[in-house]
């Protein structure tokens, strides 16, 4: 049974939790609570908009309900983490969300920063090969899951594989 | 069998007994003999310490080739926890960094850091293969696996920003020396809340403003601030409750602007808040000179003879004490006593100065002689117990 929005008797389609404050709190409201509960001040502390606010705000208006469900399905094919695990935590599952997540995170972080772009300090270093970086992380999850499913020789080769990556990821 | 291979529990570094007490090259850390004492930031000697404790900056790092905390698994946390903490070992020439194994040490140690703000309440609170990396003279300090892989702090006394991104600066050149940093463009240094995305800086000073709350003006000076776009938070950061009217005021927009820029959008607010904070005082102390004078001795007099007191009320009587200091109106303290004081009467840092565990009325009772002891008046006082 879908879940009720917790003003009206219309089903909850916002999943908003707010993070400032001391605990996580959670709202459940249909869209014209929503609405207007992220037009009232800036989040409960006034002032600047709270990621949460943000992101919800972004959600009502941007998205109808079917595409906002298929968008919560989406996961990063390397750390596995869903939009919706992401919209309901406010946290990211591994660096490669910015990349895999682009499109929906660009207004966000807009709304929350104001800008969309690094200005300032860069590392020295040269940054790699990113997708090799990224490859380890899926690599390391998939060998959790194969051990987790007993599936040992699997393991072993994953193991490998990551090794390879490691070493040759040392020496470059 | 194979399988083990997956996370080798080194500890080869920091020899000794890892954990709660020894730790560094072989040399103890103790965290009894750290509740003696204080950290530098505390002396009270930097600029503006009438009002501004403390500047602080801090940033979030994170490893590329590993996932966010939320999304990382117990062997992940293990391997980033070993390699940074290798890391911190090898820049440890230079910044004479002591290791602690958070992961190890009892609540009552973990709350003991959170009171000197060493580690944050989160990462006191959180479970798993993490820990901090402190200097001697408690100016710095580098948690790992917090809500990022690394959260590197530098504290300063008074309001000295400037110096406190310096020292920032070099310390993540030596990390990011030893390791790759996720970074990408165009959002610079990756998070994992997109709230701390680009520089990962968050800049924040804690000011003392007695006068601005007992003459009720306080709140219109958060508005102000927050229409700003800067953050107010208590003693403790977020979610924290403002104690003994102390304040953090630090930057909520971390992307678009360099560090230099985040570091001037506080830094020029602070001398505003400074001189409300005076007139205030000056207001105080012009047309209502004897129920301030009043104030400020009755507190005084309470810690000095109490017999058993909270927690909250000994802030409390502290900030009306700390402003007396300040205006002239008590002279025979100093400064970074009753700065010491403000940490020290803290539950975790009283059980550790007594060495036993101790409840709440056993506390209240301990720190009113704690309080009495260092609030004496007279040297016949001062060596009571």
């Amino acid at each position: 049974m879908p879940l009720k929005c917790q003003m009206c008797d219309k089903a909850a389609t916002f999943h908003i939790t707010e993070l400032t404050g001391g605990k996580p709190q959670e709202l459940h409201l249909c869209e014209e609570h929503a609405r207007k509960y992220l037009t009232q001040a800036d989040g409960p502390e006034g002032g600047p908009p709270s990621l949460a606010g943000a992101l919800a705000q972004q959600l009502v208006v941007g998205q109808a309900a079917q595409d906002l469900a298929r968008l919560d399905q989406r996961s990063c094919p390397v750390c596995g983490i869903t939009f919706y695990e992401f919209r309901n935590s406010g946290r990211l599952g591994c660096p490669h969300d910015y990349a895999c997540f682009r499109k929906e995170l660009e207004p966000l972080i807009a709304n929350v920063h104001g800008e969309a772009e690094h200005k300032g300090k860069r590392p020295k270093r040269s940054q790699g090969d990113t997708s090799q970086q990224v490859e380890l992380i899926r690599l390391r999850r998939e060998m959790k899951e194969a051990i987790d499913e007993e599936q040992y020789e699997r393991a072993s080769d994953i193991r490998d594989q990551i090794r390879k990556l490691e070493s040759s990821g040392e020496s470059g | 069998m194979m399988l083990a291979g997956a996370a080798p529990q080194r500890r080869d570094f920091f020899p000794g007994k890892v954990g709660t007490k020894r730790m560094g090259r072989g040399e103890p850390l103790k965290l009894d003999e750290l509740a003696r004492t204080s950290g530098e930031w505390l002396r009270g000697s930097g600029p503006e310490s009438d009002i501004v404790m403390s500047s602080r900056v801090r940033l979030a790092r994170n490893l590329a080739n590993f996932p966010f905390i939320c999304r990382a698994n117990d062997t992940d946390r293990a391997e980033i926890e070993r390699t940074l903490r290798e890391c911190v070992a090898r820049i440890n020439e230079t910044a004479k960094l002591q290791y602690v194994d958070v992961n190890k040490l009892e609540g009552l140690d973990r709350q003991f850091l959170v009171e000197r703000h060493l580690i944050s309440r989160e990462h006191a609170e959180s479970v798993g293969a993490r820990g901090v990396a402190i200097d001697q003279g408690e100016q710095i300090s580098l948690m790992i696996n917090e809500e990022d892989h690394l959260r590197i702090q530098v504290l300063r006394s008074g309001l000295d920003l400037q110096r406190a991104w310096e020292e920032m600066d070099r310390i993540d050149d030596l990390v990011e020396d030893h390791v790759t940093y996720a970074f990408s463009d165009p959002f610079g240094y990756l998070t994992a809340c997109p709230t701390n995305v680009g520089t990962g800086l968050r800049v924040s000073v804690m000011l003392h403003l007695p006068a601005l709350v007992l003459t009720q003006q306080i709140e219109k000076v958060f508005r102000s601030l927050q229409k700003i776009n800067l953050a107010v938070r208590g003693l403790y950061g977020e979610g924290s409750q403002a104690m003994g009217d102390f304040y953090q005021i630090s930057n909520q927009i971390t992307l678009g602007h360099t560090e230099p820029e985040l570091l001037e959008q506080v830094g020029k607010v602070v001398p505003v808040i400074l001189d409300y904070e005076r007139k205030a005082r000056n207001v105080l102390v012009r047309e209502n000179h004897d129920n301030l004078h009043d104030r400020v001795s009755r507190a005084y007099g309470i810690l000095q003879t109490a017999q058993t007191i909270s927690s909250e009320e000994t802030m409390h009587l502290l900030s009306s004490v700390r402003m007396g200091i300040n205006l002239g109106l008590i002279n025979d303290v100093d400064i970074p006593v009753v700065n010491q004081l403000f940490v020290h009467t803290q539950p975790a840092h009283l059980q550790k100065i007594r060495g036993v565990p101790l409840d709440t009325a056993n506390r209240n009772i301990e720190r009113a002689r704690y309080l009495r002891r260092h609030l004496a008046k007279g040297k016949d006082g001062a060596d009571q117990n």
